[in-house]
């Protein structure tokens, strides 16, 4: 989840919001945005189910593109969950079972908290730079602000999303809309932001909306950015798996 | 007159003690052979029945679309009234809720790190409540390779299979991951109480069992069921009847524009059972057709040489100056008798052969268990199965085809001339 926010942020407010840069600028300049030094955040995830929707808070400590420590706060059923992820690797710890269990194989496919977002889209965390080839498609009006269009092809393998396309506000620089495809064309998943303000000298959304397109009648998951801050000294032991049971 | 003919026949044992005796063993037999195949076809659907469709299902219609995916999110609600009401309203079946849900199984180590993890395919079932025939209908005490039964919430039967696989030991504590109802994660500890093998190939490959009761711990799905699982009460099919209240259900209870709506289905509705039920009720007439035929042309054979033999007997008749229809309309007569007679008997018998096998079964375990690694579905135990037209089904053979054999063999009567009949009477 930290990691699709992170993916979001990589369009954000640019040097110089040009229509002169090229679309490779963009996209590095959006990775620089992304890889804050670290961040902790307090958030509110809303999965708009077929019965009923559930909200989900839960606060994150971020460290690059490598670490990130999850603990869910409400409702009763989750709180004191913990998710770790360190590297390539990710265990969750439940208070029910009071097991740390890692998260493998097919389980990354999963949805997160019923959420339509999966554990892969948590681990796909580098630099879009290093994974996507970008193409700029052309340049469109939307509610009277200038985007551009921008396709970005994997260039490496094994990737969830082998394709992209996103929506991006020319002054704001965040990809105000996205849709993600299969390698076959399909479209899995779509994104919105809206909510936009500005945090330490950045344009941020305070809202994603999250759609699984596989999902039958999907209403979508909202993520709410309660709290935000950028650059902030988390300590090591922060992303133990000890941690996991306290 | 009936009178007449039956102390004639009682009188002349070789009239009618060899006739009835045969109509006896010819109808008793196609009693039990038409009674154990229905029973065997019947044990082929059971085994697909209890373990994937019920005789009947009820599910909500959202979930019908998609219940290969295992969408509980699609889930019954409110199942305890659900299943009363139809307990009142369909009495000829008994109806239990089940969770069928999917996920991975993780085996902790000493220190409570995964050990290993595997994909995991559950059934919640109603194992504990009192009254409760799902033991009884997955054979489970025969399936139990070691352990026990499911005594508390938290007791899980693993299959043997995965067992194995993952290193499992009866006694050890797993942790089910999944998805609840609402489709948020999910971690629940299961104590293995045993493992089992179903003897059913790979089915059984990555499958737990546990009680309804620890399922809707696990799920959050207090309350609710995937699906309510229907059954006559003998656990004999009757597609006709099955097809019949399905309908009936779905037109009165169920609102098509209600995703949530409940929705039945009947056995034949879900994975390709339909061509299946047809394939053995197709295969069914086709044996039991052939095997009718086959009993009949000895009957009407036996008729036909018994009219034959009394040759002599007509001539004598017709020459003391009874008529010609008289004798004929005798001999039709007294085949009647014997034939009920007959098959009167031989229905009795063959119904309480049929019923026996049908109580205690004809056990090919050994034999099955050669084939263990097939991915063949078969069962274990063949049971016969006492059905409505078995009661009559052997008046066929039974008098009908005695009588025609009888009256064929009669028509003789009418072509013999007087001048001729002396003829042979001198002689």
């Amino acid at each position: 989840m930290i990691n699709i926010f992170i993916s979001f942020l990589s369009f954000t407010f640019l040097l110089g919001q040009s229509n002169d840069m090229s679309v490779q600028e963009i996209i590095q300049a959006m990775d620089n945005n992304l890889n804050a030094k670290s961040r902790i955040l307090t958030s509110k995830m809303i999965v708009h189910g077929r019965r009923s929707s559930r909200t989900i808070e839960s606060k994150n400590w971020v460290v690059g593109i490598d670490k990130a420590f999850t603990e869910y706060l409400s409702p009763p059923r989750e709180a004191g969950t913990k998710m770790l992820k360190d590297g390539d690797k990710l265990w969750t710890y439940s208070p029910q079972t009071d097991r740390v269990i890692q998260i493998s194989g097919h389980m990354l496919r999963q949805s997160v908290m019923g959420s339509d977002m999966s554990y892969n889209d948590m681990m796909e965390d580098r630099p879009l730079v290093e994974l996507y080839e970008a193409t700029l498609e052309g340049s469109v009006e939307i509610d009277g602000r200038g985007h551009w269009i921008v396709l970005l092809e994997a260039k490496v393998k094994g990737l969830s999303y082998p394709m992209r396309r996103a929506w991006i506000d020319k002054e704001y620089l965040l990809p105000m809309k996205e849709e993600l495809y299969a390698k076959s064309g399909k479209l899995l998943k779509t994104s919105t932001m809206d909510g936009i303000k500005k945090v330490q000298d950045r344009w941020f959304p305070s809202r994603f909306i999250y759609k699984d397109k596989l999902k039958r009648n999907s209403k979508g998951t909202e993520w709410l950015i309660d709290e935000i801050e950028f650059d902030i000294d988390i300590p090591e032991s922060r992303f133990s798996k000890a941690l996991l049971r306290k | 007159m009936i009178k007449f003919l039956t102390k004639g026949l009682l009188r002349d044992r070789s009239r009618s003690l060899f006739p009835v005796l045969v109509i006896t063993l010819t109808v008793a037999m196609v009693i039990f052979a038409i009674g154990f195949m229905k029973g065997t076809m019947n044990s082929l659907i059971l085994d697909t029945a209890v373990i994937l469709t019920g005789h009947e299902r009820v599910v909500t219609r959202a979930y019908s679309e998609e219940s290969q995916l295992m969408p509980n999110d699609l889930a019954l609600m409110d199942v305890n009234q659900m299943i009363e009401n139809l307990e009142q309203e369909y009495p000829g079946f008994f109806w239990s809720p089940r969770i069928t849900f999917a996920g991975l199984l993780d085996v902790p180590d000493d220190k409570g790190e995964t050990k290993a993890q595997g994909p995991v395919i559950a059934f919640g079932i109603d194992f504990l409540s009192h009254g409760s025939r799902q033991v009884e209908i997955w054979e489970l005490e025969r399936s139990l390779v070691n352990g026990k039964l499911p005594k508390n919430t938290d007791d899980a039967l693993i299959s043997s299979k995965m067992a194995n696989q993952l290193n499992i030991k009866t006694g050890e504590s797993v942790t089910f991951i999944g998805s609840t109802m609402d489709n948020a994660f999910t971690t629940y500890n299961f104590n293995v109480s045993g493992t089992f093998n179903l003897r059913k190939g790979q089915t059984d490959k990555q499958m737990m069992l546990v009680d309804l009761s620890g399922a809707r711990l696990a799920l959050d799905m207090e309350n609710a069921a995937s699906a309510i699982f229907g059954f006559t009460h003998s656990l004999y099919y009757d597609d006709e009847a099955a097809v019949a209240l399905r309908t009936d259900y779905n037109n009165t209870k169920s609102d098509s524009l209600n995703i949530f709506s409940p929705f039945m289905l009947a056995l034949r509705d879900g994975n390709q059972m339909g061509t299946m039920v047809d394939m053995s009720e197709a295969m069914m007439a086709i044996m039991g057709g052939i095997f009718l035929v086959v009993v009949m042309v000895v009957l009407w054979n036996m008729g036909l040489m018994n009219g034959l033999r009394r040759y002599g007997e007509v001539g004598l008749r017709l020459a003391m100056g009874e008529s010609k229809g008289q004798v004929y309309r005798s001999m039709i007569s007294e085949a009647v008798i014997i034939g009920l007679a007959g098959t009167v008997i031989g229905t009795g018998i063959g119904l309480a052969l049929t019923y026996y096998v049908q109580e205690n079964g004809i056990d090919y375990t050994k034999g099955m268990e050669a084939l263990s690694n097939s991915s063949m579905v078969m069962p274990n135990i063949f049971y016969a199965q006492v059905t409505p037209d078995l009661f009559y089904i052997g008046f066929i053979p039974g008098v009908l085809a005695t009588v025609l054999g009888t009256m064929l063999a009669g028509l003789a009567i009418y072509k013999r001339e007087m001048a001729q009949l002396f003829k042979e009477l001198e002689t």
